[in-house]
């Protein structure tokens, strides 16, 4: 079962949506598992599932603190997988944000149209 | 989350596969008709990276599309395919090549097969876009198509980090 992390586990574990958001979460600074739940809305053992995928590659840091766990993103490894999808996305984002604008205009012409 | 309905989410479902959902506030007739004809698409399919040069569009199963786009500094960015399934106003199959690829690249192992579909909901549309590619390798080069440094330089910072875990 153990097996050493690779590359195409870090982009795809970073893909996933949920842990996105966790990684935000962790963005403005260490916290317990207990936050996450809260600011998630998950179920404890999903976000402890998600932070086990997020340590295994690297993209998190877990230290104790008395009896709590904080964990904390990794901020150099995880920049670049971020940016990876992120600037993808971004590409996506812009195209459909000038669809929009399309929609919009033929929405007005349908409009115009039925008023002649 | 900070992403509003508005903002187009990529996952990665499988090593091969790039899936893009985006919400429309507008009909699904709309929506598919911005998609599909050709005045409409040179109006956005640009990205706000440069002007559309080329969108023809045969939308026929056997027909070919092909789209072109040229950036404010000259550079020709270029794709085109075949229609593989059309189903109005539901679904579009299309291939797709990129016309750019490196040398030692073959069409086969670049082509990807895109997956169109629109589905309605209280008057809103949800465009679902599933690019899958022939290997992960492709899918991983498509994905970093976005990226200004490049995926090698980010794989490799990774790399590093992860072998330092050990």
């Amino acid at each position: 079962m153990a097996r050493a992390a690779t590359t195409a586990d870090a982009f795809n574990a970073v893909a996933e949506p949920r842990r996105r958001q966790i990684l935000d979460l962790l963005a403005s600074g260490e916290r317990p598992v207990n936050d996450l739940v809260l600011l998630t809305g998950l179920a404890q053992p999903q976000v402890s599932k998600h932070l086990r995928v997020l340590r295994e590659v690297g993209a998190v840091d877990v230290r104790d603190e008395g009896r709590r766990r904080l964990y904390s993103v990794n901020g150099p490894a995880l920049r670049p997988i971020h940016d990876w999808v992120k600037a993808y996305e971004q590409t996506w984002s812009e195209r459909f944000d000038a669809l929009d604008e399309v929609l919009v205009q033929l929405e007005q012409e349908e409009e115009d149209d039925d008023r002649e | 989350m900070t992403v509003s309905s508005h903002t187009a989410t990529v996952t990665l479902p499988t090593d091969e596969q790039i899936l893009i959902v985006r919400e429309f506030d507008a009909r699904k007739r709309l929506v598919w008709k911005a998609f599909t004809t050709p005045e409409l698409v040179r109006r956005w399919w640009h990205a706000k990276r440069g002007e559309v040069t080329v969108c023809d569009i045969d939308l026929r199963v056997g027909g070919a599309w092909r789209y072109a786009m040229v950036t404010p500094d000259g550079v020709e960015v270029a794709f085109h395919g075949e229609y593989l399934e059309v189903v109005p106003e539901e679904r579009v199959v299309t291939s797709e090549i990129y016309e750019g690829l490196p040398e030692g690249v073959s069409d086969a192992d670049a082509a990807t097969v895109n997956t169109a579909t629109f589905t309605e909901a209280d008057g809103r549309t949800t465009l679902t876009l599933l690019i899958e590619a022939a290997n992960k390798v492709s899918r991983d080069a498509i994905v970093a198509s976005g990226m200004e440094d490049g995926l090698q330089d980010a794989l490799d910072l990774l790399e590093a980090t992860a072998g330092s875990l050990d």
